[in-house]
């Protein structure tokens, strides 16, 4: 905090410099308080030394030239953690059960819950606008040539992230349980099972079994909600981790200005 | 890239980030606005389109057409395009396997270190034959019908006999009509031509426990119909089998 400048008194009247190893003596509780943020942030990372990650990860610098496209994987970030919000919120009332308790509980949600249809046109829209997202973001990376050395390990990433993007909107498609889910499940799980090698096995553990049953349901379910979230946000943090390590890419028109009093590195 | 531009990209990277602004506050508020248009795209969606339900999931009756979300479409079309069924494999498993091993090794065999797109014409010019292709597949997919009614004449000899059989056929027409054969299957002008056969002359190649043999035990992906009542899936039998 910057110190006001003292006021012109004669130098009887001012307040005596502390003595030396007295310090500036307590903090009033009025200062105390307007430090407390200050304080609980050092308690914090006097035990964990975050402060130095987060520096690296908000201070660090962008090239020159960073624009708009720039903000497609964050988009794609966004839509990923509206889905699991939403998600998270469908959850609380769907049951896999493929008696016919799935379809009555989408109904229960759409039609009784408050704001269920709106949270489920959420995650049904935001399936849509995530794969759109992750095409554009693949399509500007593809174009700014960003896939080039020394990226190229976060372009496998970041093709097994749209692979399991993928994935999460054709497990996603069952759990309704309507016609249209089951129908175009049962098509997609026949083309898996045709497939050389893994393929048999692959439809087989899918379905859990030789046969569309009560257990496929709920294995769709598993993985929607389990398995391959984790895998995209454990993928999506090493993808972030290899971002900052690396930096964004510059657009690929750039002009380089090598005048050294240009390149000051302290932010 | 050899070493000497690999070092190269490097020194010029470092000059063009340290003449660039911190990510925080600059490009987190970019980011923030972007998340803003997101949230208010989706929330716009769910409330103009909201979340339908459609009829409950019914593995004995197959009134419904299967079809994917529309981001599926480019390979569902895919499906339809490649007509010969020995290709259909090639379709499902090869052509979308191929396309995900070439995305996968993209930096590996693209080393060139340039990076203007103006420069590496052969990496466009894939970039915009394959957008093109998903987007004409996407299109197509997304048009192609899915009719549940088969407009197609009696013929005169069924009507001549008419009877239990004239009922037998018309019911059966009704079962394949709504049992989404068309989404695959041409049946005169009705239908996709792909990626099953063509129906219209079936009963010329099969005779009529062949074509039960298929409803039951069918070649995939066509799903199996031995879960339709006996009444249905028989008047679906009789109904293929005049197709001559």
């Amino acid at each position: 905090m910057a110190r006001r400048p003292a006021p012109p008194l004669p130098s009887a009247l001012k307040a005596p410099p502390p003595r030396p190893g007295e310090g500036n003596g307590p903090l009033s509780p009025v200062e105390q308080a307007k430090e407390a943020g200050i304080t609980v942030v050092d308690w914090v990372d006097e035990r964990t030394s975050l402060s130095g990650a987060a520096r690296w990860l908000m201070f660090r610098k962008v090239p020159k030239g960073t624009n708009w496209y720039y903000t497609l994987g964050s988009a794609t970030l966004f839509a990923f953690l509206s889905q699991a919000v939403t998600g998270v919120f469908l959850a609380m009332f769907y049951r896999p059960d493929a008696a016919g308790g799935a379809y009555e509980s989408i109904r229960h949600i759409t039609d009784d819950v408050f704001l269920g249809q709106f949270v489920r046109g959420m995650h049904l829209w935001g399936a849509s606008v995530m794969v759109v997202l992750v095409f554009l973001h693949m399509g500007r990376t593809f174009l700014f040539g960003a896939y080039k050395y020394p990226r190229e390990l976060n372009w496998v990433i970041g093709v097994v992230l749209l692979i399991l993007t993928m994935v999460m909107a054709l497990t996603g498609y069952l759990l309704p349980f309507d016609q249209r889910a089951y129908w175009a499940t049962i098509v997609a799980n026949n083309i898996t099972a045709t497939g050389p090698l893994v393929g048999p096995y692959l439809g087989d553990f899918l379905r859990s079994g030789p046969e569309f049953t009560a257990t496929t349901l709920s294995r769709f379910y598993a993985i929607h909600m389990l398995l391959v979230p984790g895998a995209i946000a454990a993928l999506i943090g090493a993808h972030l981790y290899l971002v900052t390590k690396l930096g964004t890419t510059a657009p690929p028109w750039s002009k380089v200005d090598r005048r050294p009093e240009l390149s000051e590195t302290e932010v | 890239m050899n070493r000497v531009e690999k070092e190269q990209y490097l020194r010029d990277y470092s000059v063009l980030k340290a003449q660039g602004k911190p990510f925080f506050p600059y490009a987190v508020a970019k980011d923030g606005a972007m998340a803003c248009v997101v949230l208010a795209v989706i929330i716009t969606l769910s409330l103009v389109l909201g979340a339908g339900q459609g009829p409950k999931a019914n593995p004995t009756t197959t009134s419904y057409v299967p079809r994917p979300d529309w981001y599926f479409f480019f390979l569902f079309e895919l499906l339809r395009v490649v007509k010969p069924s020995s290709l259909t494999q090639l379709a499902t498993i090869g052509v979308p396997t191929i396309g995900m091993i070439l995305l996968f090794l993209l930096p590996f065999y693209d080393r060139g270190p340039e990076r203007r797109p103006e420069r590496r014409p052969i990496a466009m010019l894939t970039f915009v034959v394959v957008v093109a292709a998903m987007a004409l597949l996407t299109y197509k997919g997304a048009h192609a019908g899915d009719p549940t009614t088969i407009g197609m004449a009696t013929p005169p000899r069924i009507v001549r006999t008419g009877g239990a059989t004239l009922a037998e056929y018309e019911a059966g027409k009704a079962v394949v009509a709504q049992s989404g054969c068309l989404a695959c299957h041409k049946i005169g002008e009705n239908g996709n031509d792909g990626p099953g056969p063509n129906l219209t002359h079936v009963a010329a190649r099969l005779p009529v426990l062949a074509v039960a043999r298929t409803l039951v035990n069918p070649t995939a992906p066509m799903p199996s119909f031995k879960n339709l009542p006996p009444n249905k899936f028989k008047a679906a039998v009789a109904f293929l089998s005049q197709l001559k």
